[in-house]
């Protein structure tokens, strides 16, 4: 497979420019004559969408909940980035390009990060525009602040519900096409099958989830912006029904997967409470900036946190990294407090947790001043754990939360299957080895609102694209393949149900392939994982039938599929022997016990390509070369 | 520090319905070791687990965020939307706001313009309709000036923000006895009303979206205040009598032609 | 359809036609609650000011003309919405529970009905005088006849405390309606609905109790 990212030519700052003027259009009058279907509600899909009907293309557009408003978009709270210099800190669009870089940890490609810097200033016009309520200064003016360490204030935010405000945005210019029946929006539809016809994207096949029938839908340009796979590890911060399914499928028929094993484990979230959890809460990273991270001093340490004393308390990330303390980055937050917690050090009932501790500031400060700023993240914590953190320190621990891998996309944001484009945090491209806060929201909003609806124009007017139906018989195939499948779930009446695969599948993800891998945890994941699958497809039950609202059948095909994909990220984090941003290969660390990148030997993407049932993807390698930074390890002490 | 109740056991009483069609009725399940940590949804997933091993369809019922966020969720725990707490969604609601030997009823929003698709879960689409009719500003995309150019005092912006924190759950519909769904379309109105960027449509969306809602099926405010009581984000009341106001004054202002079907231009 | 069809026809415009209605209806009944004190300074003010209302001539027919369209549309806006209402909620939920939900509030429409009865009741007792056992030209005597039947004066007394819940819900209710609001006097609203109902109730229900106790005879 070649991989040809079709960078345009020039110099960095102007790429962007010069291939929007080179970018062949589509004549206005033609421009209902196309078709794109849009898989994704979220900030990527809702924000395609309505461009795309304002330009005049035909859309249809696909979401599984019942409404495109509640994407997992909806539930960002941080905020958005963006190289407004508003605050004239030194900000610019090379900052931001640079900072995103360095983030990443140096495996991202440089032109997509540099235009995404670049549109991040129109986002904020266009978000504003559409009425997204931001945080404002008393004279008027949009406010901003500082995020995930950042060393300059770009980060606009609207309270904590940042994701949810700017969605509601997307949705509303979305539902305004919906009104003018530019954009046909299909909800609780689950896209299950790609159709690939003459080795072009021209379709899907999705399952109505109420009546449960088999239908295709055949467009033009297939666009996937259905989010993360970051549940394959069952707990997680993301909604329960996020899953992988359509860029699994799209994997399955040709699309590379561009490296898998890069997942970000967030540092500030609420622990596990038992068995019954089902999913891991975010605790805004902005609580850092005032609370203390610490565990006892010593092993096995059950004392209540107001019984140890200041002395046999360790505050880890202040003692390792001096200068950045409790601000240190995701990753590096998250590994030391994985460290702790193996080392016996763990608080709370499973030893699975450290305190994040506001007694200092709320000494510094008032009660007050902390209720000002955190009064709804300290409400929730105490909703959730029923423990008040104004006494008692919050208890926190690491949970996966972002995919940086995913479907691997040219600089068009097109994958290796002509036709079919990937937006959001469902394709690869922008964030690396590692993402930083604030900078997702940017990335699906810069690739739905000023990407894709140039690229997939470029895409329409350079190719002969030839009418065809639902009839057609590739079309068949796929929907006789998703029926076959959805036939063989119901049919094996097993004795297990599909949470609990999803459960245990989560465990070996997590114990092998989360915050710290290594050769022979990663082999023994790869012997798990198959067995485990071969136990699914034998021994699940799935009661019910097709033909009705059927939530076990759902779960049993997103499970299926990262049955599938978790051995593959398994296999891409065995590969990477190197140590960078969220993946921390313990064989490649320094003499300090920080993660240690291999340039010479990994400064590229890897793609993995499908290769057929029980066979060995493919690597592909995309090198990454550094032209406008320097590539430098990076250093938080 | 709690966190380590004791398990209890609980009676429910929960609403089974096939689909829209067939009528449906309750049926009782026993839910022991229940841990007062668990979330109700959690609850809900062990009672769920237990009944699939023993060959019995699993209760429906819809959730997604699990984190009080996408508005998916929303059950009616013994006659109250999203169950006792106030100010929360049910996946919010922990099972600490119940006590061992508890009996819990538990039925879908109930609305002529919620259908229920299966058990406790019902199709809200009436109201991404009333959105679609003109809840939005028409700006599209590349159209927008900077975002400084307009200023908005702190003041509007903070009161738009508690509008628009709406999740569009649909308890407000289900709770009041009307099956009214003001307050829902009352913050939207808000929301874009209060803003500068939100002037130039005002009238003609107030008009759209209460048309909408009115074919939609909704029932009409007799000022109950359930809505506002149970709703997780706590939109005001206030917001009600603000879609009032603003109805009123775009129905003497508008002609005819202005204000042609939402959606439009 | 014009602006004013689609006003009428929508939920808040009836709302609105309610609500103004209403405000009619309440202005009547305070106007009315201050004439009826008259029956405490004795038969001569009391008929003086019967007298006085029916030598307005045409204006009286004019008011009565008013107050009978404001009532027919009261009754038209309550029916009309509380159908809307019963469609949009066909199947209750098995026990509900009310947090901010009132008993005024919940029994709007009953209680409409009762005063409705009670107003119809009214007018063949004091007005026509059909219903009442001693009816004659004197006013003040009319009164005082009439509610020393025990039963007739239990009944307004009821009627009375419907009134009062009815008023109390739809006075602040009405001020929501038209969209009087401002969180700075939102309080005020509740009090000026407690108040103001009191006002009618104590007031109308002391003339009934005057004649029963025979403080006034
Ligand atoms: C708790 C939390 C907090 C976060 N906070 C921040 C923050 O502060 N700042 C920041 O920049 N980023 C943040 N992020 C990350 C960011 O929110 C996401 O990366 C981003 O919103 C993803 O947007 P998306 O449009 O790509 O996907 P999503 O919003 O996940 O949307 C996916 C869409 O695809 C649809 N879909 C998926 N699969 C299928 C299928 N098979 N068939 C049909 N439809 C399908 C879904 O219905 C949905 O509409 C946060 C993430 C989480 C989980
Ligand atoms: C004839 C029988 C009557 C019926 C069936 C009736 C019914 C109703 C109903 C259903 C409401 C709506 C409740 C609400 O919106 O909260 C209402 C409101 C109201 N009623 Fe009546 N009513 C009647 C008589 C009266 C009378 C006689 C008065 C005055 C003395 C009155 C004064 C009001 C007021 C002030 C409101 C508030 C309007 C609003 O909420 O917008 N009503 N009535
Ligand atoms: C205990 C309290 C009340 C007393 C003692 C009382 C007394 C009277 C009397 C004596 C009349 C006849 C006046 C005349 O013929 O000149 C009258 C008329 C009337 N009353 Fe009352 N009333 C009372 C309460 C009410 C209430 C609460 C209402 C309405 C809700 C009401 C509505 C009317 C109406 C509509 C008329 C007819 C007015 C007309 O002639 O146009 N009354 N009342
Ligand atoms: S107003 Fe409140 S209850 Fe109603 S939909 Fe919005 S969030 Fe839910
Ligand atoms: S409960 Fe219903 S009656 Fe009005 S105030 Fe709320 S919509
Ligand atoms: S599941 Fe999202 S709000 Fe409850």
């Amino acid at each position: 497979m070649e991989l040809r990212s079709n960078i345009p030519a020039g110099p960095i700052d102007k790429k962007w420019d010069k291939h929007r003027f080179d970018i062949k259009l589509v004549n206005p009058a033609n421009k209902r004559k196309y078709s794109v279907i849009v898989v994704g509600s979220g900030l990527a899909g809702a924000s395609a969408s309505a461009t795309m009907a304002e330009l005049g293309y035909n859309v249809k557009c696909f979401c599984y909940q019942d409404s495109p408003r509640r994407a997992h978009s909806i539930a960002a709270q941080g905020g958005i980035n963006a190289a407004k210099n508003y605050q004239n800190d030194g900000d610019s669009i090379h900052r931001l390009f640079y900072d995103t870089i360095k983030g990443g940890d140096f495996r991202s490609r440089e032109e997509n990060v540099y235009r995404l810097a670049q549109v991040s200033v129109d986002i904020i016009d266009q978000c504003a525009a559409q009425g997204v309520p931001f945080a404002r200064e008393y004279g008027g003016l949009l406010a901003n602040r500082s995020f995930g360490g950042a060393q300059v204030s770009r980060t606009f935010y609207a309270r904590g519900q940042t994701g949810q405000q700017l969605l509601l945005g997307a949705y509303q210019a979305l539902e305004r096409q919906i009104g003018l029946g530019t954009v046909a929006m299909h909800e609780r539809h689950e896209m299950l099958e790609l159709v690939v016809i003459d080795g072009r994207a021209r379709g899907i096949v999705v399952r109505d989830m109420v009546t449960g029938k088999i239908e295709s839908h055949v467009a033009d340009a297939v666009i996937l912006a259905t989010g993360g796979y970051g549940n394959v590890f069952y707990l997680a911060t993301y909604a329960k029904g996020c899953n992988a399914t359509a860029i699994w499928r799209a994997y399955k028929k040709g699309a590379a997967f561009a490296n898998p094993c890069f997942t970000q484990i967030h540092p500030t979230c609420i622990p596990v409470t038992g068995d019954h959890q089902s999913k891991l809460t975010l605790m805004s990273e902005s609580l850092r900036n005032d609370g203390r991270i610490w565990v006892p001093l010593a092993k096995g340490d059950r004392r209540a946190p107001d019984q140890i004393p200041e002395a046999e308390r360790d505050y880890y990330l202040e003692r390792k990294y001096p200068s950045y303390g409790n601000l240190a980055p995701r990753d590096i937050a998250s590994r030391s407090a994985k460290m702790v917690c193996d080392e016996g050090r763990g608080v709370g009932e499973t030893g699975l947790g450290v305190y994040l501790d506001f007694a200092d500031a709320i000494k510094r400060l008032g009660e007050d001043a902390i209720r000002e700023r955190y009064g709804n993240l300290f409400e929730m914590y105490e909703r959730i754990t029923d423990e008040n953190p104004y006494k008692v320190p919050m208890r926190i621990y690491p949970a996966s939360h972002y995919t940086m891998g995913g479907l691997w996309v040219d600089y068009n944001l097109m994958s290796t299957i002509p036709g079919l484009h990937v937006a959001g945090e469902a394709n690869f491209s922008d964030h690396g080895a590692n993402r930083l806060g604030a900078s997702a929201l940017m990335q699906g909003l810069a690739d739905g609102y000023f990407i894709l609806p140039y690229t997939i124009g470029n895409f329409l007017a350079q190719n002969k694209i030839d009418k065809i139906d639902t009839s057609h018989p590739a079309v068949k195939e796929a929907e006789q393949a998703v029926a076959d499948r959805i036939k063989t779930f119901l049919a094996i009446k097993g004795k297990r149900t599909v949470d609990s695969f999803h459960r245990q599948l989560g465990q070996i993800m997590w114990e092998y392939c989360g915050m710290a891998r290594n050769d022979a945890g990663l082999r023994k994941a790869l012997q798990l994982i198959p067995a485990l699958r071969e136990e699914f497809w034998s021994n699940v039950v799935v009661l019910g039938e097709n033909e009705s609202f059927n939530q076990s059948l759902e779960k049993a095909g997103r499970v299926a599929d990262f049955l599938e994909l978790g051995e593959l990220m398994c296999l891409d984090a065995l590969e990477r022997k190197e140590s960078c941003g969220g993946h921390f290969r313990e064989e490649s660390q320094t003499s300090e016990g920080e993660a240690l990148r291999d340039d010479a030997n990994y400064a590229y993407v890897a793609a993995w390509e499908y290769a057929g049932e029980k066979k060995t993807p493919i690597l592909n390698k995309e090198p990454l070369t550094f032209e406008n930074v320097a590539l430098a390890q990076r250093s938080y002490k | 520090m709690s966190g380590h109740g004791k398990a209890m056991k609980l009676t429910l009483h929960v609403w089974r319905q096939k689909n829209a069609a067939t009528k449906g009725a309750f049926v009782t399940y026993d839910a022991p070791d229940i841990s007062p940590d668990m979330s109700f949804l959690e609850m809900l997933d062990v009672v769920n687990e237990r009944l699939i091993l023993q060959g019995e369809d699993p209760i429906s019922f819809d959730h997604d965020c699990r984190e009080g966020i996408c508005g998916t969720c929303g059950v009616v725990v013994n006659g109250q939307a999203h169950g006792p707490r106030g100010a929360t969604t049910a996946c919010q609601l922990h099972m600490r706001s119940f006590k061992d030997g508890d009996v819990l009823t538990i039925e879908p929003w109930r609305a002529t313009a919620f259908p229920v698709i299966k058990d406790l879960a019902v199709n809200r689409k009436s109201l991404d309709r009333i959105i679609a009719a003109g809840g939005f500003i028409s700006v599209p995309t590349g159209s927008a000036v900077d975002g400084n150019a307009v200023l908005v005092p702190k003041v509007k912006a903070d009161l738009a923000m508690d509008a628009a924190a709406c999740i569009g759950c649909g308890a407000c519909v289900a709770a009041c006895p009307n099956g009214s769904a003001m307050l829902f379309t009352a913050a939207k109105v808000s929301h874009l009303g209060l803003l500068p960027q939100g002037q130039p449509e005002r009238s003609r969306r107030v008009l759209a979206m209460v048309a909408t809602m009115d074919a939609e099926g909704f029932g009409t405010c007799t000022n109950h205040g359930e809505c506002e009581a149970v709703c997780p984000k706590q939109i005001d009341l206030g917001f009600i009598a603000r879609l009032n106001r603003d109805y009123l004054v775009a129905s003497l202002t508008t002609r005819g032609q202005e204000k042609s079907s939402g959606g439009s231009g | 359809m014009s602006t004013a069809l689609t006003f009428v026809r929508s939920s808040i415009g009836r709302k609105i036609l309610m609500a103004v209605s209403g405000v009619v209806l309440f202005g009547f009944v305070v106007g009315h609650l201050i004439g009826n004190l008259l029956v405490y300074r004795g038969p001569a003010a009391l008929n003086a000011y019967a007298a006085g209302l029916r030598n307005l001539g045409p204006l009286l027919w004019l008011a009565r003309l008013g107050l009978l369209a404001a009532v027919a549309v009261h009754i038209w806006a309550a029916v009309s919405l509380t159908r809307t209402s019963r469609k949009a909620r066909p199947e209750g939920y098995r026990s509900p529970q009310y947090r901010e939900a009132t008993y005024a509030s919940l029994t709007m429409r009953w209680g409409g009905l009762l005063i409705f009865l009670f107003i119809v009741y009214h007018l063949m007792h004091f007005t026509f005088g059909n219903m009442h056992p001693a009816f004659s030209e004197d006013v003040y005597r009319n009164v005082i006849t009439g509610f020393q039947v025990v039963p007739v004066s239990l009944f307004y007394i009821l009627a009375m405390v419907a009134l009062g819940f009815h008023l109390y819900h739809g006075l602040w209710s009405m001020l929501q309606t038209v969209g009087l609001n401002h969180p700075r006097y939102n309080r005020a609203r509740k009090t000026f609905a407690v108040l103001f109902s009191l006002f009618i109730v104590i007031g109308n229900i002391s003339i009934p109790l005057a004649v029963l106790t025979g403080l006034v005879r």
